[in-house]
């Protein structure tokens, strides 16, 4: 029997309800000094007076730094490979600020709460210079076609076919600006022993955090040492490198003691950047049997002039509907906020609201049902590129779907469905994300006792990463899965891909099916205690990639490779069908999401348990930025007005039905093991899903997230 | 005090909240702290036997009180059974709110007065002031529903 699409339990499962893992705040040193930040609340200046008086008084201070006493850092060069950090600005390394909440002061003291004490006694003075913070007024311009992103695509005319079209829908949608709200803030502990550094960090991107630090510090790569065995959730906020980080170390290295800086909730919110806000247009025109001509989709969203990227609004606009006319273009304002940064499913996720929104609204125009609309046009190649598709069986997710959740007992008008108080809504979207691969380094071995051992610095942040590795591993050696045993979230370790993009479950295991061939031979072709015995050794390992500026340079050569590689082979993506059932209190306009069905042509499972619990995640995410999230920017002074888990609200228990989620299970023939990621395709759809359930029930169509009460009425 | 059945004695000045103390000063790391202000429950401990979010407490506050963390749950009714069923019905992801949520559940059950089972809906509401960014709430409350029945 194999490994491969057994539900095991986590392997991480005993550490993790005792409270023994050890998260990177939990980690102790003898002599541990706490750092506190203070930000600036000017959307842009210049320091006029930074007054430490008070803050040095607080008893228990160990040092407070500014830009007048921070020694000098610099931030990496960025190459052909995007940023690793998430804003240029050098902290306290300079006098201007530019975005309201940018830290300009540390503090460090024996205990945390006279770090916190002083840092909120540090005075600062700003003389403002001119701005711009309201993304809503901020010009626009088109984005640039890059090796990693298109800023535009077209397939004949769009516009002219709109305009003929015997049937058209032409909508604006908007979506605010999200935070990620891992529940663990950005911790770094930092050590520094002569020029040797080891940071407790919780990372998406070991690799990137070594790479800032060192060019931070002025420190070779391979004196740094990057720890961070569990990560209390990421979602893309920890994928780049923060200022928090930066400032923990060096407050490390000026006070000669190992030091922990734990951001605030707020701080999190002040220097870590969030998803963009998007404006987005979707118009789609089409004959009276529903056939798209016509569609086009337009975005803008925003950057801060101190970092931050597109977002890829409209990246399953190119491949969801066979239109025979498509136009799509992003278009980005810069404005003088913290950059943003991605957050799970970045593109897709608020890309699809409008997109399949807008079916929808075409499907009621045309008195058709949503599902046999999208059937009607679900193209068999890639409808700009016309590549093949590595696999795609949508019609079979929307067909499974469409079974579990009973669609057929819908009825089409709006208002129609009712339970006492409560009006009733059934809407269905399309999921669609394109999982990303990388390489990875990685080493196995297998020892005299039977059991193998997988060494790979990748990242667990709770997509149960140990246990899918654990389980490809076991069948790559054929041997049983408790005989394998995972090491990784140590710079130390030969070094994994970033997490990000739902690449790496599947770029780990290339790099185990690489090393399982090369340990068989190593072992004179089988796997066994016995043939290990003839070898005379208690183990033998074998490896791929090596920790050396060489063995770097080669790693993104493969990289580089597999890319374009990837590229000619086609659109590869997962794709899913989202059911949702909403309640409205017909009076209050209270919506409560009461039933949710998803299902996915996500390749094979190599976990039902954990892959459940994803595309579940996902999903909540997903709720979440349909009726309750929203970070409030105030357009004059561009400062957060809500940063906190009380007043930005992220859905609760009592907010999340039962998710019933399904899959073809049928293997992408591109991947290791048929697999594809899913760890960020749950949120896509799900938010169309939400808002043409709620029109459904009411007949109000909320084209502006989150679709709260006052909505509705 | 007493923290997990043993005596221990926590000097620290008035200021310093639960969590800090038993985390910083007594090593006990079980207990998270997600947002210092009572609004993401990771931080939750059980105060003679009833769950209170330990970043709002004064560390001083509970001189003479029996605490129980994350680390000492087992030896209490449901607390091993509740560690059990998280992991078997995947009640977690990241782990991180997970200490919090499983005191909670102890307490959430130990304040009900029927000796019924609970609903999923009563036991949504009474969860409600965990949250769970992963979105482990299904698994949750399965874990819950299976350990209460």
């Amino acid at each position: 029997m194999t490994a491969i699409g057994q539900a095991f339990d986590r392997v991480d499962g005993a550490i993790k309800t005792t409270g023994a893992a050890k998260f990177s705040a939990d980690q102790t040193y003898p002599g541990l000094a706490h750092a506190a930040l203070t930000h600036a609340s000017t959307a842009r200046g210049r320091i006029t007076e930074i007054d430490t008086t008070d803050a040095t008084r607080v008893p228990g201070v160990l040092a407070v730094i500014t830009h007048h006493n921070a020694p000098k850092m610099k931030m990496p060069s960025v190459g052909l490979m995007p940023p690793v950090f998430g804003t240029t600005v050098v902290c306290l390394n300079t006098d201007e600020v530019h975005w309201d909440g940018q830290p300009v002061a540390v503090v460090v003291a024996e205990t945390q709460e006279a770090a916190r004490a002083a840092a909120a006694r540090v005075r600062v003075s700003c003389s403002p210079l001119p701005s711009a913070v309201d993304f809503s007024t901020a010009e626009a311009k088109p984005q640039k076609n890059s090796m990693l992103q298109a800023g535009s695509a077209r397939k004949g005319d769009a516009l002219a076919a709109l305009e003929s079209a015997p049937v058209a829908v032409d909508r604006e949608f908007t979506t605010p600006p999200h935070n990620h709200n891992a529940i663990e803030p950005h911790t770094t502990t930092a050590v520094w022993d002569g020029d040797r550094l080891t940071v407790h960090e919780p990372t998406q991107n070991i690799g990137g955090v070594r790479r800032t630090l060192s060019a931070a510090f002025g420190v070779p790569i391979d004196k740094i040492r990057v720890v961070s065995e569990h990560v209390g959730g990421g979602f893309g906020g920890k994928g780049l490198v923060w200022p928090g980080t930066i400032l923990a170390v060096l407050a490390a290295r000026v006070t000669g003691r190992p030091v922990r800086l734990v951001l605030t909730r707020e701080g999190v919110y002040r220097t870590v950047g969030g998803r963009t806000p998007s404006v987005q247009r979707v118009a789609i025109g089409a004959d009276r049997e529903g056939r798209m001509t016509s569609l086009v989709h337009t975005s803008v969203t925003r950057v801060g002039r101190t970092g931050g990227g597109p977002e890829g609004v409209t990246i399953q606009s190119s491949h969801l509907y066979d239109a025979r006319n498509i136009l799509l273009r992003q278009n980005i304002a810069e404005v003088d906020l913290l950059a943003n940064t991605f957050m799970r499913a970045p593109g897709e996720a608020i890309g699809t609201f409008a997109l399949e929104s807008t079916v929808d609204e075409l499907a009621h125009e045309l008195h058709m049902d949503p599902i046999d609309l999208r059937m009607r046009n679900e193209p068999t190649r890639d409808p700009i590129g016309d590549k093949p598709f590595t696999r795609r069986n949508l019609r079979a997710a929307y067909e499974l779907g469409a079974k579990e959740f009973g669609w057929e007992q819908r009825t089409p008008q709006p208002r129609s469905m009712r339970d006492g108080q409560w009006l009733i809504g059934w809407g269905v979207a399309t999921a669609f994300h394109p999982p990303v691969h990388l390489v990875a380094n990685a080493s196995l071995r297998f020892s005299t006792d039977g059991t193998a051992l997988l060494r790979c610095g990748f990242h667990e942040m709770g997509m149960g990463a140990a246990t899918a590795q654990a389980q490809i591993t076991a069948d790559a050696l054929g041997i049983p899965f408790e005989a394998v045993r995972v090491e990784h979230g140590d710079s130390s370790l030969p070094a994994g891909p970033m997490a990000g993009g739902s690449n790496q479950t599947g770029s780990v295991a290339a790099a185990v099916h690489t090393l399982a061939p090369k340990l068989r031979r190593a072992l004179g072709g089988e796997i066994s205690v016995e043939a290990l015995a003839r070898k005379r050794k208690p183990y033998v390992e074998v490896s791929i990639g090596a920790d050396s500026p060489l063995g770097r340079a080669t790693g993104q050569a493969r990289l580089m490779s597999k890319f374009l590689r990837d590229r000619r082979k086609g659109v590869r993506a997962v794709t899913g069908a989202q059911f949702c059932e909403v309640r409205v209190d017909a009076d209050t306009g209270e919506i409560r999401v009461s039933r949710w069905v998803g299902a996915f042509d996500c390749g094979t499972v190599i976990n039902p348990k954990t892959a459940a619990s994803q595309l579940r995640g996902g999903i909540v995410l997903g709720i979440g930025a349909a009726l309750s999230e929203e970070t409030l920017v105030d357009p004059r002074t561009g400062r957060i007005m809500n940063p906190s888990l009380a007043e930005y609200h992220l859905p609760v228990h009592a907010d999340v039905p039962e998710i019933d989620v399904h899959w073809l299970d049928e293997p992408d023939p591109t991947m290791p093991a048929g697999l594809l990621g899913v760890g960020e395709v749950g949120v896509t759809g799900a938010a169309a899903a939400v808002a043409n359930a709620v029109f459904h029930a009411t007949g109000k169509r909320v084209r502006d997230l989150p679709i709260t009460l006052d909505k509705v009425v | 005090m007493r923290v997990n059945g043993e005596p221990v004695v926590l000097d620290v000045p008035p200021q310093v909240s639960l969590l800090d103390g038993l985390r910083d000063r007594l090593g006990l790391t079980g207990p998270k702290k997600g947002c210092d202000q009572g609004a993401c429950g990771a931080c939750t401990v059980l105060a003679d036997g009833e769950r209170i979010v330990s970043c709002l407490a004064l560390a001083v506050q509970y001189e003479g009180r029996e605490i129980t963390t994350i680390e000492g749950v087992a030896s209490l009714p449901d607390g091993a059974a509740l560690q059990r069923e998280f992991i078997r019905r995947d009640g977690f992801q990241c782990g991180f709110c997970t200490s919090g949520q499983i005191c909670s559940a102890i307490g959430m059950l130990a304040e009900r007065d029927s000796d019924a089972p609970p609903t999923r809906d009563e036991i949504r509401e009474g969860m409600s002031g965990n949250l769970c960014r992963c979105g482990a709430y299904n698994g949750i409350v399965d874990a819950i529903e299976e350990v209460a029945t």
